[in-house]
């Protein structure tokens, strides 16, 4: 889909609107978005378009390597027999370790490329988890996302991409759900 | 019966102040290699004064403020907003309270506020969380 006639709000890099300016025919585009006057537009037309899905495997050594950044203490997600007493086939993934199995796809930070934003502009907005099950060492999570929606604000200075992820286990069992919305600084 | 109402706090968690020792282990950790939070160099071409902390270094400080409450099976909902860059050397407090008790689903949940700031009180991530009590 391209971007025939149509107005945009232009925007200052203090996010000021400058007014606004026509966009006539196929503005310049390279990957997945536009540039009107120097200003570069996500490309709206991937509301709705699904990453390719894969599954990573929950290894018991990242486990206890997460915990360690995080600083985690609670035995149940280092130790085995910790975790067992309390009630879990084996280690337990922290509450925000999908984020992990998201990082551990065939490429790092799939809609980059896709809508050509650039690493050193993007900062993350919200994030939202939802639980149906624990995550366990030695699980197979299968990760499908898609992008929710896009929008902008400041006219056009910060954009906004939202993702939503599903998480389900080797018994196809839905273990969660993350929704998140990147910011894509233009200014 | 449990003692969790509204008004109930949840014991506050205070962190170390964020180092680059901090950072990287994150990143090796989570898989998040973004430069921008281990290559001060990147960090700098980018606009940045420095590397930052990655938002989920400090909403997996709040996860750990939430599961040394209540078990982790407990957790329903855990959400937030990125309020504010976490810098190098913040020294970052999670804290937050029950402020609604709700019924859904068959079972009742604690509704919690929840938020990450700094020492000089600026909030960093602001929050919600849903916990089955």
């Amino acid at each position: 889909m391209c971007m025939s006639e149509g107005r945009l709000d232009l925007a200052r890099n203090d996010g000021q609107p400058l007014g606004r300016a026509y966009v006539q025919g196929s503005p310049d585009r390279r990957g997945g978005s536009y540039y009107v006057q120097g200003v570069m537009m996500l490309d709206k037309s991937k509301i709705g378009f699904e990453f390719a899905s894969f599954t990573a495997d929950v290894e018991k050594g990242r486990l206890r390597f997460f915990a360690k950044a995080i600083g985690e203490t609670n035995p149940i997600y280092t130790d085995e027999a910790a975790a067992r007493e309390a009630g879990y086939r084996a280690l337990v993934a922290p509450p925000t370790f999908t984020m992990v199995l998201d990082m551990e796809g065939p490429e790092f930070l799939p809609f980059l490329d896709l809508l050509n934003m650039d690493i050193a502009r993007i900062l993350h907005g919200t994030q939202e988890f939802e639980y149906f099950a624990p995550i366990c060492a030695g699980d197979s999570i299968t990760v499908t996302g898609h992008i929710a929606d896009m929008f902008e604000k400041k006219g056009g200075a910060l954009e906004f991409v939202v993702m939503e992820q599903s998480y389900t286990n080797q018994d196809g069992e839905l273990v969660a759900k993350s929704t998140n919305t990147l910011v894509h600084r233009n200014g | 019966m449990s003692d969790i109402q509204v008004g109930t706090e949840i014991p506050a968690l205070e962190l170390a102040p964020i180092s680059r020792y901090t950072l990287a282990l994150y990143a090796g950790a989570s898989g998040d290699h973004n430069p921008i939070h281990i290559d001060s160099d990147f960090a700098k071409n980018a606009g940045m004064p420095d590397v930052f902390a990655h938002g989920m270094l400090s909403m997996a400080y709040l996860g750990r403020m939430l599961t040394n409450w209540q078990p982790q099976a407990q957790l329903r909902k855990f959400g937030n907003r990125f309020a504010a860059i976490t810098q190098l050397q913040d020294a970052i407090t999670c804290s937050g309270k029950v402020v609604e008790m709700i019924e859904q689903n068959g079972e009742t949940l604690a509704r919690c506020e929840i938020q990450a700031v700094k020492a000089d009180g600026e909030q960093t991530l602001v929050g919600e969380a849903l916990v089955a009590v």
